[in-house]
């Protein structure tokens, strides 16, 4: 069987040749794709629950994105047990009610493995019971109020005790300016309010006195000031060094920096520190009036890792834009991503019950140098950065907790929950259990 | 003279030195901005700032930048442009050493350059300086800087800088630990500071009341003190309120003065009013860019050239909606409503896709930036500036309504629609330029929203229920009225949130609002007339 090749004309030649030292080429620019098998079979399907249009769409966009782009990665390098990821993305639309309904579709219609998503407490609120019911597995990737520990949610961002609790620490610390009178400034919703109650019991338990600290709460996208800047210029004058924490949401901070920079507060007189201000937020900002105004979050863009710079450059790559930010809740999913990739690599199988038990004790490297851990209570171990604003929109650390920070899912300043831890390892398998009366009060979350 | 000026400057900030720094002994105050750490770099910066060197001054402002690095070895570098400078000598350096690391910088490293600039501008020639720095010291009191004060003071020849020089040293004083033998000069001091009020002289006394170790007497005249600036805050406090309640009145002004066309003269239910105060807003940060671009000299002014073109875009976008949309749906206000609702999300979603859903940011010019005090208010530029933008634009928009033909036209075809068309009105004509002169409008507002707003996709949400609610209040079909309920909502808002906070506030204006349509169905200002009822 001699198969009698045509001879090659000169034209088909250079067309062969041209097409071979391209694929080589191309092997020698992506390795990853030589190396690895291509995955194949049926593909493991990743829900996407993120706002896409309304309101919250500003900041949960960038999360989509980011998830597209860790499962694109994961694909080249072979898939996960051999088979490709399928990106489920779905739009809730800044909708509650809606997000019950579409986390509902992707478990029961499009059985994904596990669903990364939400942003703001009251969506992981309308889900929780939806994967409850139907045993899912949600990532939620946002700093949060705690007061929560379910078995099918695991908490990907920073719990109070890892942002709130030592941001105040520095503003008391010498270092911060020894602060000793505290605005509370936030937008009225539970995130703040329970935020803002578990810090005035610490501050009290800390030794501030009741009349130095001030909690002010405004509307959703509030966008006058004036009054309010005034009132926390008024409260700052008492002779003592005051700070302001702010707890306001998504848009109205633009405004209420925009007030401060007017009406001449800067950071040096009295310093504002923010929970919800990252890269993303400031990137719609002249940040010049800005200086040194803080934030507390556990990532920070210009953090100068390998990983980070890695990570950065995929994310531009991925975007097309080399101006995109990178910010903490991008990290958060990141980190949980690999995670679930790891335990699911380890049980062999994309099984909730086999996973969710499986993710217990996995550690991921994170992207500032640290390594994650996944606690008994589905929160992490994270580092909290406290970073200063700069002129050209990024922050600068100024401070850093000496080691990881334990995610807390109850907090010891909440006087009903102080007794109360979250476990879900084996013997205990609870989400709120009393140590003092040692029962769990409910299988469900609380 | 001025080497002379130098030297005592020199000595004074010596002086000054050695009572705030028994650690001056430090050979070298540049080590300490190579160290890294911020405690041991603001200690540097004064000790650099009071050592007299030459590169002081350069060395700082390279700090300031963050133009200023150091070497693992210890070396001090500054950056200019792409070259680098030893900070020490400051010779140019062939080859910078491998391994530089900015100088970083946090708020007590921030808060000793400004001391530090203060210290050195006191005695600089050029008079703004020396009138900073003598209120950066008086905002600041601290106690390190009195032997400098008082050296200024007795040098200083303008009376307006020895007045808040003097200012300085009374708070300087004040800030000290107390000394027994200066009771007479703090008892002066608290007197000064009492003269001058304002929010900084009644901090520094409120904690000169509380502190134990004070003398009794001396606590005494600071509480009262306190409670004499507090009474005329207050006072000041309701001028201030009145300001922020016309700014935030001119504001709903500005956002609904376009509907009050739309909406109020010819009666269209127009959802999409917001997306079209967006649309302005974009078109601003569009003209901003431009400008950049094409002719950075005229950056300050872009935002002047943004309304004209803001207007038009809105406007032109306005015809268009009325063309191809609205005309087919009069006399169907349920129809109208749904069909510029899906509209606005159609616009929303439109933004999103060509800019991102991530905020834009429009930069305010330097002339509209801060704040001047008026009395014991505080007026900020911005807001000072929207306020006169709002009235000229509706001065502007009554004199179209009444002195053009198109505003003559405009009032016949909604009196009566078949009259005027029988008198030889071109109806369709008029609805579309009146429509496109009310997106025009919101185009404006979004112009002045961009300077106090965040710009956004969402922008126009904000807006739009407060804009229909102004109009419904002030009475449909009235400009006065419109002003007025602009104004009464602004003036109620800001009165009430002092009270009762942010939230109730709002609550509470809405359901006052709801309330008084229930016994007023046409708003405070109602057409009257033969042509209401139709």
């Amino acid at each position: 069987m001699s198969a009698k090749l045509p001879p090659l004309s000169r034209r088909a030649f250079g067309r062969l040749a041209l097409a071979s030292s391209a694929a080589a080429l191309g092997a020698v620019w992506k390795p990853g794709d030589a190396l690895a098998a291509t995955p194949k079979g049926e593909p493991i399907k990743v829900g996407i629950l993120h706002s896409l249009s309304g309101t919250m769409a500003i900041s949960e966009t960038t999360l989509k994105d980011v998830m597209l782009m860790l499962i694109a990665e994961q694909n080249r390098k072979g898939g996960l047990l051999g088979r490709p990821l399928e990106a489920v993305v779905v739009d809730p639309a800044s909708n509650w009610p809606l997000f019950a309904e579409k986390a509902r579709q992707l478990l029961s219609v499009d059985k994904v493995a596990a669903v990364f998503g939400c942003w703001t407490s009251v969506s992981r609120k309308s889900v929780l019971p939806v994967f409850e019911e139907l045993d899912g597995i949600l990532f939620y990737p946002v700093q949060y109020e705690g007061q929560e520990c379910s078995r099918n949610i695991f908490y990907t961002g920073a719990a109070p005790n890892q942002q709130a609790i030592p941001a105040v620490d520095y503003l008391l610390s010498e270092e911060g300016g020894g602060a000793k009178r505290f605005a509370l400034v936030g937008t009225d919703y539970v995130y703040p309010r329970t935020t803002n109650q578990i810090l005035v019991n610490y501050l009290k338990a800390k030794g501030i006195k009741e009349e130095d600290i001030m909690v002010n709460y405004t509307p959703f996208g509030q966008s006058d000031w004036q009054t309010i800047v005034s009132q926390i210029k008024a409260f700052g004058s008492a002779g003592k060094k005051t700070a302001v924490v702010s707890t306001i949401n998504g848009d109205a901070n633009v405004p209420f920096y925009k007030e401060l920079g007017n009406q001449g507060i800067s950071a040096t007189d009295i310093p504002v520190m923010a929970f919800s201000v990252g890269e993303e937020e400031l990137a719609g900002m002249d940040t010049k009036p800005l200086v040194g105004q803080l934030a507390a979050w556990n990532y920070f863009e210009s953090i100068d890792t390998p990983a980070n710079e890695a990570f950065i450059k995929d994310w531009h790559a991925f975007t097309k834009n080399p101006k995109r930010t990178t910010n903490d809740p991008m990290e958060a999913h990141y980190i949980g991503f690999n995670m679930w990739v790891q335990a699911v690599t380890k049980v062999g199988s994309t099984d909730h019950d086999k996973v969710i038990d499986a993710m217990i004790g996995i550690r991921q490297p994170n992207l500032t140098g640290g390594v994650a851990e996944m606690l008994p209570d589905h929160h992490l171990t994270k580092p909290v950065y406290i970073g200063e604003i700069q002129d050209d929109g990024q922050f600068s650390v100024v401070w850093k907790t000496p080691a990881l920070v334990p995610g807390q899912a109850w907090s010891p300043w909440v006087p009903e929950t102080k007794d109360l831890i979250g476990d879900w390892s084996k013997p205990i398998v609870c989400g709120n259990y009393n140590t003092v009366t040692k029962t769990c009060l409910s299988k469900k979350h609380a | 003279m001025r080497s002379l000026l130098r030297l005592c400057f020199v000595a004074a900030l010596c002086v000054g030195a050695a009572f705030a720094t028994p650690r001056l002994a430090r050979a070298d105050a540049f080590a300490g901005l190579a160290s890294g750490q911020f405690d041991t770099v603001a200690q540097a910066v004064t000790d650099l700032a009071v050592s007299g060197s030459t590169q002081a001054d350069t060395v700082l402002r390279a700090l300031e930048h963050r133009q200023l690095f150091f070497a693992p070895d210890g070396g001090l570098f500054m950056r200019e442009n792409t070259a680098y400078v030893d900070a020490r000598t400051g010779q140019p350096v062939a080859a910078p050493p491998e391994g530089l690391t900015p100088v970083r910088l946090n708020n007590r490293v921030r808060k000793a350059l400004a001391g530090a600039r203060a210290g050195m501008d006191l005695f600089s020639t050029d008079r703004a300086a020396r009138l900073g720095a003598a209120t950066t010291l008086y905002e600041r009191h601290d106690p390190a800087a009195l032997p400098l004060l008082e050296h200024a003071l007795s040098a200083e020849k303008d009376t307006a800088i020895r007045k808040e020089l003097a200012l300085a040293h009374a708070a300087t004083i004040l800030a000290q630990p107390p000394v027994a033998d200066q009771l007479a000069a703090r008892m002066q001091a608290v007197a000064a500071l009492r003269a001058t009020g304002g929010l900084e002289a009644r901090g520094l006394l409120a904690s000169v009341g509380a502190a134990e170790a004070e003398d009794p007497q001396l606590r005494k005249a600071a509480q009262e003190a306190v409670s004499s600036i507090d009474w005329r805050l207050r006072a000041w406090s309701i001028g201030q309120n009145a300001f922020y309640g016309l700014s935030f009145g001119s504001v709903l002004l500005l956002a609904a003065t376009g509907l009050a066309i739309t909406f109020g003269v010819m009666g269209v239910i127009n959802m999409a009013h917001g997306e079209l105060v967006m649309i302005g807003a974009y078109v601003t940060w569009l003209v901003q860019q431009g400008v950049r671009a094409v002719a950075p000299s005229l950056e300050p002014v872009a935002l002047l050239l943004a309304i004209p073109v803001a207007f038009c875009v809105c406007g032109g976008l306005g015809v268009l909606i009325e063309r191809g949309l609205i005309r087919f749906l009069y006399g169907r206000p349920l129809e109208t409503l749904l069909a510029t609702w899906g509209l606005s999300l159609i616009m929303q979603q439109a933004v999103r896709s060509v800019f991102g859903p991530t905020n834009i940011a429009v930069t305010t010019p330097g002339w509209l930036t801060g704040s001047f005090a008026l009395g014991g208010m505080e007026i900020t530029l911005n807001r000072l500036a929207i306020l006169i933008f709002a009235f000229l634009v509706l001065g502007a928009l009554m004199c179209v309504l009444r002195r053009t033909p198109l505003g003559l036209q405009m009032r016949a075809v909604t009196q009566n629609r078949r009259m005027a068309a029988l008198m030889g009105i071109r109806t369709p004509r008029v609805d579309a330029l009146a429509f496109g002169l009310g997106a025009g409008l919101a185009g404006l507002a979004g112009v002045a929203v961009s300077q106090i707003d965040n710009v956004s996709p969402n922008l126009g949400q904000t807006y739009i229920i407060d804009s229909f609610m102004v109009v419904v209040f002030g009475g449909v079909g009235n400009l006065w009225g419109t002003l007025a309920a602009a104004m009464t909502l602004g003036m109620g808002g800001k009165v009430l949130e002092p009270v009762i906070g942010a939230v109730s506030a709002k609550i509470a204006i809405l359901v006052l609002v709801i309330l008084y349509i229930q016994r007023n169905p046409r708003g405070m200002f109602p057409v009257r007339g033969r042509g209401v009822e139709s």
